[in-house]
Parts: C-alpha cells; structure tokens; sequence
C-alpha cells in the first residue's frame, strides 16, 4: 500500500524522457545509418555522391544558369548567352520563350486564355471528384456537365461569339489531359462491363465477345492500335469520309485502356468471396442490385492499388499519340527545342515535362494510398 | 428489269443534289480536290512534325518554313487569303497514307521526289522547291577535307532515312568502310556527334549547314565536307487523277519564281499595277485569263505575292537566318536550278 503510494507521489516533472542515446534523431541515425563500419562507410559514400549531385544541379540549374537571353528587333531571341555556358549552366531562357508552345502548342496565341481555363476546370474536377464527401450520383452529373463545357470552351462556337478553334490546333497540356480523362473515363464503365461479361454464366456469346476483345486489344502495344486508327483506318473509309485524328487516336485509347482496365476489375471480381454473391441471392436482390449494391463496391475497393497504378500508366502512355503527329505536351517540347535557335537545349526542356508528369502522377498515387487507408480501416481494426 | 431503272433514278437524284448548290455557285471547277477545298474552306496540307526551315511552329504557335509558306502560297491562289491552311502534322510513316486516303489535299513535306514514290504511290511530284542532298559534318580538328578520306570513320545517322541509303551506296561505290551509329532522336544524335562518339555526322546538306550555323562562334569548328553524295530534290507531293488539282499546284510554284525572275516582291508588288510589261500583266491578272483557265481568280498569283512574297523571298524567310547557302536552288539566270516555265 505504501509502495503503490510512493510510486503515485513521485511528480510528473521529474519523469524522465528516456535518454537521447536511445530515442531522437540522433539515436536514429547512429542505430540505423552508423550500426557498424560497413553501414557507416556505406553511409558516408552514398551521403558524399548526393551531396555531389546535389551541388551539381544547384551549380547547374541555378548559379551558372542563364535566365534570359537579348532578343533583336524582330522578336527573335539569340541564344549566344546560352551557348557560351552549355554544359556549366542550365538555360531557362528557353522555356521562358517557349512555355506557351509547349503548355498551348498550335492553339491560336490570341484565344490561349481557354485552354488555361480548360486545364483549371480540369484540376478542379480531380479536386472535388477525389474528395469523399462529394461522392453521390450528382458527381456524375458534374463531371458531364464540366467535360462538355471543356469541350465547349477548346472548341469555341460560332453562335456565341467565340472563335472557332477545330480540334486540328489543340496541343499541349490540355490536349494530354483531354486524352488521359476522357480516356479513362469512358473506359472506365466499358471496362465494368466487359469484366462482368466475361464472368458471365448465363450469356456464352457475350462471355466470348468479351474474353476476345480483351485478348485481342491486349495482344497488341497501344502504337500499333495508334498506327492502325490512323494509317489504316483511313484506307478503308470511302474517299472523302473521314473521322478526324484526335478522335481516332481517343477510341484507341479508350478501347486499349479500357481491355486493361477489365481484366483489374475482373480480378477484383474473383477475389470477392463466393458467400456474398449466395448472400446476395438469399436475400432475393435481382441480378443489376446485387451487382450494383455488393459487388462492385466491394470489388473496386479491393483493386484501387491496381486501378491507380494503371490510371498512372495510361496518363504517362497518351504521350504516344506523338507518333502520330498529335501535338501533345511531350510532342510540343520537343517540337519547341527543334527550332534552330535552341537545338541542344533539349535538358531544360524536358525537365519541365518531367515536372509537370511528375506532379500528376504523383498526386495520383499519393492520393490513392490515403483512398486504400480511409477503406481498409475496418479490416485493420 | 428494275435494277438498271432504279440506278438511273438514283444517279440522276444523285447528280441533281450533287449539282444544285454548286451550280449556283461555282459552276464545278473540274477538279473534285479544288471542289473539296473550297466546300472546306481550307485548305488541308500535309507538314513535317517540326523540321527547321521547312515547317516548325515559331513560339507562338504558327508554322514557319518553306513548305508551310508553299501551303500558304496554294491556299493564297485559291482563297485570296494565305491563312487558310489547316497543317496536318505527319511523319515519314503516315505521310503517304494521308495522302491517298484524302486526308490532305497536298503533301508539302520535305519528301524527295524518286521514280519509285511517283509510280507505286499513285502520287504525283510538283516542282522542285529545294534542291537537297547528303553531306558530311566533320569536326575541323579531324583534318578531312574531302568525303574520300573517311575510309573506316564512324557515322552518325538517323535510322528509316534516304540518308541512311545514300551512305551505304556511297561506301559501297566507293569501295571504302564505315560503322553507322543509328539514333532517331536530333537532340541526341547531335549530342553523340558532339561529345565525339562519332566521327561525322550526315544527313541532308541544308540541315547540316543550318547545325553548324547555330555553333555560333564554335562553327569554325565544323567543316562541312564539299561532296554532296546523292541528289534530295524535294517536291510537294498530290494524288494521281486530278489533273486540274496538279496545275494549280504545280503553277502556283512556278508563279512565285516567275515573280523573282520579273523582281516582282511583297513590297513592291503593287507599284506593278500600272506596268506596260505584258509578261507582269498577265502574272498579276491585269491581262488574260490565267487564273479562270485554272478555275481561281484571275487575281490568284497577285494574291500568293502580296500574301507569301516570291521564291527568293520565300526562302531567305526559311533558310538564310539559319546560314544555309541558296546554292542549287538560285534561279537558273544567276547559277542555279529553279525555272519556270513561261506563263502566258
């Protein structure tokens, strides 16, 4: 009874924190970073080459680099600043007279306020589509609603006083995310669809029509489809009739998105216990209920980690669509540093790209694993 | 009995629709691509994905270079205003399908004219714009001065092109050996070359001027060798079958030379308006009926000056800001290639 009370008597304050030697940064590093000689010199060596890297693209990218070049009376730069420090010094003169072409390429220079608004309405769609508390059937409608009105302001229309702006001179940034959203997004229910027709029972030929487009779109790389929608494809339409390139390269991408996208959700399908599909029959739901209210939701929640990591794929894959001679982000830059004046300032260039790629995928993936957090809660607990 | 009835029926419906909107207006001009261009209101025109000199969006957007002012110059004779072109952007792989399948209407993309393309492609070659071939670029500090001393050299090359072809024929003919090194990208080709991975590096001469050019103060550097190993004339490129459509392209060229051989440019076009040369009057439409027996506007090479300029100045737009000589391609007066034929 003493003990227990002497024990209780002892102050808060004089507890003490446990030595420096065992918890903090400190302590982290000598277990972890200098355990041992070997990990020690390990650390050393990898800490010496980062550091030396690190000072190399400081020394690069910002000391030596040069910001700005002179341009003559005619608009055109010249780029002799730049040359004078290639291979010391980074050269952000390029993108600083480049960076409409590459974010805007062909788009008429006048009127690059829509695509700007475009690529807005774009960041606010991913915004309010990946918060939770906005996830009920309006979202649906919304993003209709905003997809067409993207569509509307790239396009223009005559009647509302807006220059027209045919699809033939969109590029850049807002192209990639044309192709990436509308892609995935009209993949997306295909790929529900197909991935429940080929574990169907009950319809053989709808079961084969779906294990055959699968088969077939996943047993060529996405160029092939390109080149076929776009070198083919116009052989065998009448002379004269022609579906424009954009669309074609968007059907490929969503018919060869969309084949990847099945046979995830499939994979979902079958990971899915056999009880809750009887548990669903027991209780009399009908074959569109018990799809719609047990097994999708669960499916889907189990395949975000695969979902995400082929959304990701396919955003970076649009870039292909070059080959094709779409002038999408990537296509552009490249474009940009052909042009005489900057050829050899292909780095900076593409640092930029890497950038902006970076960020979105990035967001993508980071968001997705706060998604699998927030829905495994349960199972964890 | 009733298949041939219903078929005339439906051609003579057929015809009528077809007929009717375009009777009231231009009457048919014979040519169903210049029918189809002006029912579009532009004009379609194939163009390198972004080659320097030839078609390359500027900053701003706007495709620069010989061929897309060959564009210009096309929509300029048929529209009166050069800038109804929509650039199809196309690469060596599907620049001929688009062709033929109609996506364009013309095929302006630095393409060499070969007796091959012309007979299997169902294509036909216009005039010549630009007399190209394959050189070498060799770093001075190598001291070759001719393309015979590059026996056993390492080549920079890009993979799929005419270049490629002309080397190994050129080695061959020559009994001499070489090892290519292919890479497909500029930028990295050029880095190769560059950082000395290989010893020269060829392709079409004009490039490699225009490469060596932008060196800037380094270009001393560089020697462009004197060989020039096989011919390169670059032609734009319309489908067989519409001879009318032909004319109009192939005379819109000519024009523009006959402009420079007459000293007829942009600027000084309209001070011509009161010219006694019967040759000047009939180029700008103030005499005869050029422009109508083409079915455009007797006003059509008038409007392809003032708008685009002519051939000299068409060129040192493109080329001479990146150093590349006139050379083959000066008019056939002051040394070189280019001529026309005479217009009246």
């Amino acid at each position: 009874m003493a003990d227990i009370a002497a024990e209780a008597a002892v102050p808060f304050a004089a507890r003490q924190r446990p030595p420096a030697a065992v918890v903090g940064p400190a302590a982290w590093a000598r277990t972890n970073l200098f355990g041992s000689w070997w990990s020690t010199a390990l650390t050393l060596l990898i800490g010496y080459l980062a550091l030396r890297f690190a000072w190399g693209f400081v020394s690069w990218g910002l000391v030596h680099a040069v910001w700005s070049v002179p341009h003559n009376d005619a608009g055109q730069p010249n780029s002799a600043p730049c040359r004078a420090v290639i291979g010391i010094g980074a050269c952000w003169a390029v993108i600083s007279d480049k960076y409409r072409f590459i974010l805007f390429g062909f788009y008429p220079y006048d009127e690059q306020w829509r695509p700007l608004v475009c690529i807005a309405l774009f960041l606010g769609l991913y915004g309010v589509s990946a918060n939770r508390r906005f996830w009920r059937r309006e979202l649906g409608l919304v993003w209709i609603a905003v997809l067409a009105l993207i569509m509307l302001l790239m396009h223009g229309s005559a009647t509302l006083g807006m220059t027209v702006v045919t699809d033939d001179r969109w590029g850049g940034l807002p192209l990639t995310l044309i192709l990436a959203t509308f892609g995935l997004a009209l993949a997306f229910p295909l790929a529900v669809m197909v991935a429940l027709g080929r574990r169907s029972r009950t319809m053989p030929a709808v079961r084969l029509l779906c294990v055959v487009y699968v088969e077939l779109i996943r047993g060529v790389p996405l160029i092939s489809l390109l080149f076929m929608s776009s070198v083919m494809f116009p052989l065998f339409m009448p002379q004269g009739v022609n579906f424009d390139n954009l669309l074609r390269a968007q059907v490929a991408i969503i018919l060869f998105a969309a084949a990847y996208l099945a046979e995830v959700v499939r994979g979902g399908l079958q990971a899915l216990p056999k009880g809750q599909y009887e548990a669903a029959d027991a209780l009399g739901l009908s074959y569109g209920r018990k799809t719609r209210l047990i097994v999708l939701p669960q499916a889907l929640r189990i395949v975000i980690p695969p979902l995400v990591n082929t959304f990701i794929g396919f955003f970076k894959d649009t870039s292909l669509v070059l080959i094709i001679g779409i002038y999408d982000l990537l296509q552009s830059g490249r474009a940009a540093v052909d042009d005489p004046v900057w050829q050899g300032f292909g780095n900076e260039v593409y640092i930029l790209l890497a950038a902006i790629y970076f960020c979105f995928c990035f967001a993508m993936s980071k968001y997705s694993r706060g998604l699998e957090r927030g829905f495994s809660r349960s199972r964890v607990r | 009995m009733k298949r041939p009835l219903l078929a005339a029926a439906w051609l003579l419906a057929g015809g009528l629709a077809a007929f009717t909107p375009l009777a009231a207006r231009a009457q048919g001009s014979g040519s169903p691509t210049l029918d189809a261009v002006r029912q579009r209101g532009q004009l379609a025109c194939g163009v390198t994905t972004g080659v320097a000199g030839f078609s390359l969006p500027d900053s701003k957007g706007v495709e620069q270079g010989i061929d897309a002012d060959g564009c210009r110059a096309i929509a300029a004779a048929v529209f009166g205003d050069a800038n109804k072109v929509k650039y199809v952007p196309l690469n060596t792989e599907n620049r001929f399908t688009a062709l033929q399948s109609g996506e364009i209407d013309v095929l302006i993309r630095e393409t060499t004219w070969t007796l091959g393309r012309e007979s299997s492609l169902g294509a036909l070659f216009g005039p010549i714009t630009f007399y190209d071939g394959t050189g070498f670029l060799v770093k001075a500090s190598a001291g070759v001065k001719e393309a015979k001393e590059l026996d056993g050299a390492t080549i920079c090359v890009q993979p799929g092109t005419s270049t490629e072809l002309a080397i190994a024929d050129y080695f061959h003919r020559t009994n001499m050996k070489f090892t290519p090194i292919e890479i497909q990208n500029l930028q990295e080709i050029l880095g190769a070359f560059f950082s000395g991975r290989c010893d020269a590096y060829s392709t079409d001469a004009s490039a490699l001027a225009g490469i060596r050019y932008q060196q800037g103060d380094k270009a001393k550097d560089y020697v462009l060798l004197p060989d020039i190993i096989s011919k390169e004339p670059l032609a734009p490129m319309v489908r067989k079958g519409d001879d009318k459509w032909f004319d109009l392209v192939r005379w819109t060229t000519y024009a523009q030379l006959t402009a420079e051989e007459d000293g007829v440019t942009s600027k000084n076009v309209d001070s011509f308006a009161n010219s006694d040369n019967p040759d000047i009057r009939k180029l700008l439409g103030m005499e005869g009926d050029l422009g109508k027996s083409m079915s455009v506007d007797n006003k059509w090479a008038y409007n392809i000056i003032k708008q685009v300029g002519n051939f000299g100045e068409m060129f040192d737009r493109a080329f001479t800001p990146m150093g590349v000589p006139r050379g083959l391609n000066k008019l056939w007066s002051q040394g070189g290639l280019e001529y026309a034929p005479p217009m009246r």
